[in-house]
C-alpha cells in the first residue's frame, strides 16, 4: 500500500490515523453554521450522497480490479422501490428502504455470481446493461414510475419521527458520510480487509494463499449494490421528487470517474473525488454550453498529469518530498 | 410476410451500421485492449461533418470523403493527445480517459457545430425500390453494400498485407510483435485512426435515414460496444454477425413485441450471452473460468 504511505495520517495502523477522520466531523459539524442558505445545504447533501455511494464502489473497482458501468441503476431501482412502495402500496419508509435494499443485493449477487467467474471487463459489460435495462424499465413502466415526468415521494419516516428538510436531512446524509469512512478505513484492517489488500496486490497471489476471489468480489459488488440503492431511497425521500434520469448511463459514469479521479483503493481519495465532481458542474453552469467539454478536459487531465487519482498522487508527491 | 421482410430490411439496415461500429471498437480493442467508450463519438462526428459540410454547399460525394478522412484525423489526434500520454494509467484509467474524450468531441461539436437534428442528403434519391412487396430504401442498400466492401477491403488488409498482419501480431502478443520489429506504438496509431475512420462511415450511412445530433453517439457507440461483445470481444467475423444479429432482433422486437422496449434489447441480449456463452458467439479461446 505505497499509495497511502504518506506519514502517519493516512498510515492503517498509525495512531494518527484519527487525524483526517477528527478534521471530516469537525468539518461536517461545523458546515450548517456557516452555510448562508438552503441552497448550499442542497449541495452539500448531494456531496454528502455520493460520497457514500463512491466509498463502496471504490471497494469494487480499486480493491477487486472491477468496473460497474451501472451504479446508477441500483440507486435508481433504490429510490422507485422506495417512492412505489411507499406512495402506491402505502408501506412505512424504513420497511420500503430494507425490502428494497434487500432485492437489490439479490439482484446484484445473482449477476455477480454469474459474471465474476470470468476474468475481464465482463462485469463492466454486465453492469452496463443491467444499468441501462432499469433505466428503460423505469421511462416505460409509468403506470408506476410516472414515466420520464417522474413522481412526487412521500416525506421520510422512522417511528413517528417525521424528517424534512435541507437541514434536519443534512444530519442523516453526513451522518452516514462518517459511517461510511469509518467502516471503510477500517475494514482494511479485518480479516476480510487483509484479503482485499490481499487482492488489490496481486489476485494471483490472493488465491494462491486461499483467498476464494470469486465469492470475495461478489460480495464486494452485492455490498456497493445495497450501499448505492440505501442512498438511493434516501435521496429520493429527500428530494421528494425523482425521475428516471437518476438511473442513467451518465449517472454511472459520474460514479465511476468520482472514484477514479479520487484515487482508485483510496477513501479519501473517493471523499475528495465525489466532492469535488459534484461541485464542479455547478462551478461549470454559468459557462453555457462549456460544460461538457471543460468536465471532459479535466478527466483526460487528471488521467494524464495525476494517473493515480488526486489523493494517491498528491500523497506520493507530499511523501516523495520529505523523505 | 411482407411486414416480415419490412423488418428484415430494416434490420439489416441497422445492424450493418452497428457492425461498423463492433469492428472499429473491435481494432482498438485488439491492439490495446481497451474498451474505447468514445467510438460511438467518431460515429457522430462522421455524420455531423458531413452534414455540415453538405449544407455548406459542399458536392455530397467530397463532403462524405472529407468527413471520413477528417474524422480519421481525429482518432489518430486522440491517440497522440490523450490515450498516448495516459499511458501511465491501468486499464481502468484509460476507460475513464476515452470517457473524457467522448465528453470532449461531444462538447466541441455542441460548441463549434450546434445542437439541432441534421440529415444528410440520401446518396441516390428517396424512391423506394419494391422487393417482393416490401419496400427498401435505396439508401439502405448503400448502408449494407458499403458495410460489405468494407469488410472484405479489412479481410485483405489484416490477412494479405503488411500493416494488417503487424497490427493481429500485436493483438497476439505485444512482446513477441515487438521482437520481431513491429512498432506496436504505431499499430496503436493506426488503430485509432483506421477504426474512427469505420465509425465515421457508419455514421455518415445512416444520416440520411436516421437524423444526426451531437448527442447520438452515446447509443451508438454502447450498441457497437454490445455487438462486439456478442459476437466475441476482438473478433472480426464475430463483430460483423454481433452487429447485424442486434439490427434483426432490435427491428423484429420493434415490430412484433414492443416499440418501447426496443433499445432494452442489446443490452439484455448481452446478458444473456455473457451467462450462456461468455466469449461471444466467435470469440477466439475459452474465456478464463476462476
Amino acid at each position: 500500500m505505497t499509495s497511502l504511505s504518506f506519514p502517519n495520517l493516512l498510515e492503517p495502523r498509525s495512531p494518527m490515523r484519527f487525524v483526517p477522520l477528527a478534521i471530516l466531523v469537525a468539518v461536517l459539524a461545523t458546515l450548517p453554521f456557516v452555510l448562508p442558505n438552503v441552497w448550499y445545504f442542497d449541495v452539500a447533501i448531494r456531496i454528502a450522497a455520493n460520497i457514500t455511494v463512491v466509498i463502496a464502489l471504490n471497494l469494487l473497482i480499486g480493491h477487486c480490479g472491477q468496473i460497474s458501468l451501472g451504479h446508477a441503476g441500483f440507486f435508481g431501482l433504490g429510490a422507485y422501490g422506495s417512492a412505489i412502495l411507499t406512495s402506491l402500496y402505502a408501506w412505512p419508509p424504513m420497511l420500503a428502504l430494507a425490502a428494497t435494499a434487500i432485492v437489490v443485493g439479490l439482484l446484484a449477487w445473482l449477476v455477480a455470481v454469474a459474471i465474476l467467474r470470468l476474468q475481464g471487463h465482463y462485469l463492466a459489460m454486465a453492469t452496463l446493461g443491467l444499468g441501462i435495462i432499469v433505466s428503460i424499465v423505469l421511462t416505460n413502466e409509468s403506470a408506476f414510475t410516472g414515466g420520464p415526468d417522474g413522481m412526487s415521494v412521500p416525506d421520510f419516516a422512522v417511528f413517528g419521527l417525521r424528517i424534512a428538510g435541507e437541514k434536519a436531512w443534512y444530519w442523516v446524509f453526513a451522518g452516514l458520510v462518517v459511517a461510511a469512512v469509518v467502516f471503510a478505513t477500517n475494514i482494511v484492517e479485518s480479516p476480510a480487509g487483509r484479503a482485499l489488500r490481499a487482492l488489490h496486490g496481486s489476485e494471483i497471489a490472493a488465491r494462491v494463499v486461499g483467498i476464494d476471489t470469486a465469492s470475495f468480489k461478489t460480495r464486494v459488488f452485492a455490498l456497493s449494490a445495497v450501499v448505492a440503492a440505501v442512498m438511493g431511497s434516501l435521496s429520493a425521500h429527500y428530494m421528494g421528487f425523482i425521475t428516471p434520469g437518476v438511473a442513467g448511463f451518465s449517472k454511472s459514469v459520474e460514479l465511476v470517474t468520482m472514484v477514479v479521479v479520487g484515487g482508485l483503493a483510496s477513501v479519501w481519495g473517493s471523499v475528495f473525488g465525489a466532492a469535488l465532481l459534484t461541485l464542479l458542474p455547478d462551478v461549470l453552469a454559468h459557462l453555457e454550453g462549456w460544460e461538457t467539454l471543460a468536465f471532459g478536459m479535466i478527466l483526460v487531465a487528471t488521467m494524464i498529469f495525476l494517473p493515480r487519482g488526486i489523493v494517491p498522487s498528491l500523497v506520493a508527491f507530499f511523501t516523495k518530498k520529505e523523505g | 410476410m411482407f411486414q416480415f421482410l419490412q423488418l428484415f430490411f430494416t434490420g439489416l439496415t441497422i445492424g450493418s451500421s452497428y457492425a461498423l461500429a463492433a469492428l472499429g471498437f473491435s481494432i482498438i480493442y485488439n491492439a490495446s485492449g481497451v474498451i474505447n467508450f468514445a467510438q460511438g463519438e467518431f460515429i457522430m462526428l462522421g455524420g455531423m461533418i458531413a452534414a455540415f459540410l453538405s449544407l455548406a454547399g459542399v458536392p455530397l460525394p467530397v463532403a462524405v470523403i472529407a468527413a471520413v478522412v477528417l474524422v480519421g484525423l481525429v482518432g489518430l489526434l486522440v491517440e497522440k493527445l490523450a490515450i498516448e500520454p495516459a499511458g501511465k494509467t491501468d486499464a481502468t484509467g484509460i476507460v475513464i480517459v476515452t470517457i473524457g474524450v467522448s465528453m470532449i468531441l461531444r462538447g466541441l461539436v455542441e460548441v463549434t457545430l450546434d445542437k439541432k437534428n441534421h440529415a444528410l442528403p440520401a446518396f441516390s434519391g428517396t424512391t423506394p425500390i419494391s422487393v417482393l412487396g416490401a419496400t427498401i430504401l435505396p439508401q439502405s442498400l448503400w448502408v449494407m453494400a458499403t458495410t460489405a466492401v468494407v469488410v472484405i477491403a479489412l479481410a485483405v488488409f489484416f490477412g494479405r498485407t503488411r500493416w494488417g498482419k503487424g497490427m493481429l501480431a500485436t493483438a497476439h502478443n505485444r512482446i513477441a510483435a515487438q521482437l520481431v520489429g513491429i512498432d506496436t506504438k504505431r499499430v496503436l496509431l493506426a488503430s485509432f485512426g483506421l477504426s474512427a475512420a469505420l465509425g465515421a462511415t457508419g455514421g455518415i450511412l445512416l444520416a440520411p435515414i436516421a437524423t444526426t445530433s451531437y448527442d447520438v453517439g452515446i447509443m451508438l457507440g454502447l450498441k457497437g460496444v454490445v455487438a462486439a461483445t456478442l459476437g466475441g470481444l476482438g473478433s472480426g467475423v464475430g463483430a460483423v454477425a454481433g452487429g447485424v444479429l442486434l439490427g434483426l432482433v432490435e427491428a423484429f422486437t420493434a415490430g412484433y413485441v414492443s416499440s418501447a422496449y426496443k433499445d432494452a434489447v442489446p443490452f439484455v441480449l448481452v446478458l444473456v450471452i455473457l451467462v450462456v456463452r461468455p466469449r461471444g458467439l466467435f470469440g477466439l479461446g475459452p474465456a478464463t473460468r476462476v
